[in-house]
């Protein structure tokens, strides 16, 4: 650490990997200092490290082609896919992230949550099933079917590119900072290391690998929380009141110890149980709210996953499974941020002298571990949190991967010609790239506030992706041009809104007043991307939008039955 | 025209087809605005008027916020389920009906 400014920042950009929430950074600046060598974690890690390693090799002898690369053959079963899935969403930073905003400001953390299980009922309403039945290995292949391939293609390679870098800088640089926080590693090495271990899995066991070690881990974090929640729960004869009633009076009794008055003390106290400082102004509390209910709907590394899958019935199948986990984990979330509370605030081990957490914010649930079972389980909540990192960045790869080969290489320069063969050979060249440009970025952001940057990831979704694969499945006036012109111009705003707003016009760079003013530039550059879609198909009077639009009646037939899709091969 | 493209277009062109495709269409947007009627009438709600939330439910200090936003939660569950299970039981078998009808 250098100095409490960068200290502060770590913590923040430690709250906000894969936590789309920048008001999150509000309740968390508190330092974070590299802890003393964590031996129990390190020891468990290794543990987990050589069982994923193990499943690499299984799964590396399965990988033949390149169905099996991106896809894993198609053979994941509805129940494990949900597992999968839930895995890629429950983030280091959703278990670390969430429990800590609950733990500063209570309710708050709750309404986060909500906003990051919503967008799975919409991704199963309108496009889980036809995604499945149009698409084979990339969400591109939806959006692409009845269109000009190359500029469709083209489009959809960048804007996942954009996606997964955004996404893939804020995991690495969250991956560090967690490591040297819980197991005093340095933070170039924590880098590298997660940087060469999802090349393994990756590199080697293409999705099978990089499914399998989402559900192992998926399975870990889940049992973990729910150890951990049961036991909170337990020490107040399981009744939540009791519960909510102890943390009240603890966070009245630390308003009071700093000073304030009794009258003060009490309202900080019953603060907690309500809607707080996270919503400022309704704009951005909407726009934020698109972003992560639509946003959802166009992650890619997310999207990729109904692939995996035989048929459509599976594809909605793993929604429920996964809504269902997700739902179950921030609920366990809810619990363990209020038993952190209760047990870690008033616990003078925890606390630095000043009244603020040893560590760091986002440590609550970390403590909470150590209260709850003490230097073992603590070494085992440390393991999984750094799994869960791991896998996540392991989807991401594999789902940037795809875009290169199978949309840039195999579909616009072989022009779907090229075999299998030489598409597996493109991916796997590609997964080392990306492994060292994520390697090479997460040590030049090490200081930076990286906080919007998963942000703008699903701002960029909601606004490019999403729009596109709607309009190009339900629309049939829809064509080739009105594709790439409106996707573009949603993507466009979004990137050029995020610099003109507060997070990076006055955070970053530092200057005054920003000129965009909410929090997500989403409640803008969606719309204006289904208008530029709208309106441009409406006025295309090209010889290939004739074409797009009367594909629209088999495409429709395909989405709709699954006859004519790939099905799972046959091994 | 091949046969089993023939058979496609006889299928395509079926009433009762476009009608099942219709229902199910019909199904997935009604429930789309549920979910959003929910997830942004929450929004608004904590916008607008946090202090309905911020309002105790009996003696105790538990919120009416507290059931609210896990109900949020639990319906965005809930109606996952009820797709799932509609599709599973309604659509999916009339669909193959159709099918086998039409060899298709």
């Amino acid at each position: 650490m250098k100095g409490p400014y960068v200290a502060t920042r770590c913590a923040m950009v430690l709250a906000l990997v894969a936590v789309p929430a920048m008001a999150l950074a509000d309740a968390l600046t508190g330092e974070t200092q590299q802890q003393a060598t964590n031996w129990p974690a390190i020891a468990m890690f290794a543990l987990f490290v050589g069982a994923t390693l193990l499943i690499t090799r299984w799964a590396a002898k399965r990988v033949r082609s390149a169905s099996d690369f991106y896809t894993a053959g198609g053979g994941i079963s509805g129940f494990q896919n949900g597992l999968a899935i839930a895995g890629d969403y429950m983030s280091a930073a959703s278990f670390l992230g969430i429990s800590a905003q609950i733990f500063a400001s209570g309710y708050d953390g709750l309404i986060y949550s909500t906003g990051f299980l919503v967008g799975w009922p919409i991704i199963l309403f309108l496009l889980a099933e036809r995604l499945r039945n149009l698409g084979r290995y990339t969400f591109a292949d939806v959006a692409s079917f009845r269109f000009a391939q190359t500029p469709v293609r083209l489009f959809a390679a960048f804007s996942t590119l954009a996606v997964v870098v955004f996404y893939l800088i804020a995991q690495m640089v969250g991956a560090g900072q967690l490591i040297k926080l819980l197991f005093g590693l340095d933070y170039a090495w924590a880098v590298v290391i997660v940087g060469v271990l999802m090349t393994c899995y990756v590199l080697f066991g293409g999705m099978i690998a990089t499914t399998w070690v989402q559900i192992v881990k998926a399975v870990l974090l889940l049992g973990c929380a729910t150890f951990m929640a049961i036991a909170v729960l337990a020490s107040f004869g399981f009744s939540p009141e009791a519960m909510f009633a102890r943390a009240v009076e603890v966070k009245a009794s630390v308003a009071a110890a700093g000073g304030a008055s009794a009258a003060d003390a009490s309202k900080a106290g019953s603060a907690i149980m309500g809607p707080g400082g996270f919503i400022k102004d309704p704009i951005s509390a909407i726009s934020f709210g698109l972003a992560l209910m639509l946003g959802t709907a166009g992650l890619p590394h997310i999207l990729m996953r109904f692939f995996t899958v035989p048929d459509a019935k599976a594809a909605r199948n793993s929604v429920l499974w996964a809504t269902g986990w997700i739902g179950y984990f921030y609920v366990l979330t809810f619990v363990i941020g209020f038993g952190a509370i209760t047990m870690v605030a008033s616990d003078p081990a925890f606390l630095e002298a000043d009244g603020s957490l040893r560590g760091g914010g986002n440590m609550a649930a970390i403590h909470l571990a150590t209260a709850l079972g003490g230097d073992l389980f603590l070494g085992f909540v440390s393991a999984v949190a750094f799994a869960t990192i791991l896998a996540v960045v392991a989807g991401l790869t594999l789902s940037g991967a795809s875009a290169v080969a199978h949309d840039i290489y195999a579909s616009v320069i072989r022009k779907g010609e090229g075999d299998s063969d030489s598409e597996l050979k493109v991916s796997r060249r590609t997964v080392p790239v990306l492994a060292a440009l994520a390697i090479v970025l997460g040590i030049a952001f090490e200081t930076q506030n990286v906080a919007y940057m998963v942000s703008l990831a699903f701002a960029i979704a909601a606004s490019g992706n999403f729009p596109v694969l709607l309009m190009s499945v339900l629309w049939k006036g829809c064509t080739t041009r009105g594709i790439v012109v409106g996707g573009t111009l949603g993507i466009g705003t979004a990137l050029v809104l995020t610099v003109l707003s507060p997070a990076i016009w006055q955070d970053v760079i530092g200057n005054e007043a920003a000129p965009f003013p909410y929090s997500s530039p989403t409640i803008i550059s969606m719309p204006l991307a289904f208008l530029g879609i709208w309106l441009v198909s409406l006025m295309d009077r090209s010889g290939r939008a004739v074409v797009d639009r009367e594909g629209y009646e088999a495409q429709r037939f395909r989405a709709e039955t699954g006859i004519g899709a790939s099905g799972a091969s046959s091994h | 025209m091949t046969e089993s493209q023939a058979a496609h277009a006889a299928m395509a062109s079926d009433p009762r087809y476009r009608a099942l495709v219709q229902d199910r269409a019909r199904f997935g947007w009604l429930l789309t605005f549920a979910i959003c009627a929910i997830y942004f009438g929450y929004v608004l709600l904590i916008a607008f008027r946090p202090d309905i939330l911020a309002r105790p439910i009996g003696q105790g200090v538990t919120t009416l916020g507290i059931p609210v936003g896990l109900g949020v939660i639990l319906a965005g569950v809930a109606l996952t389920a009820i797709c799932v299970w509609r599709a599973n039981r309604h659509y999916d078998p009339a669909m193959q009906a159709l099918r086998e009808e039409h060899g298709a």
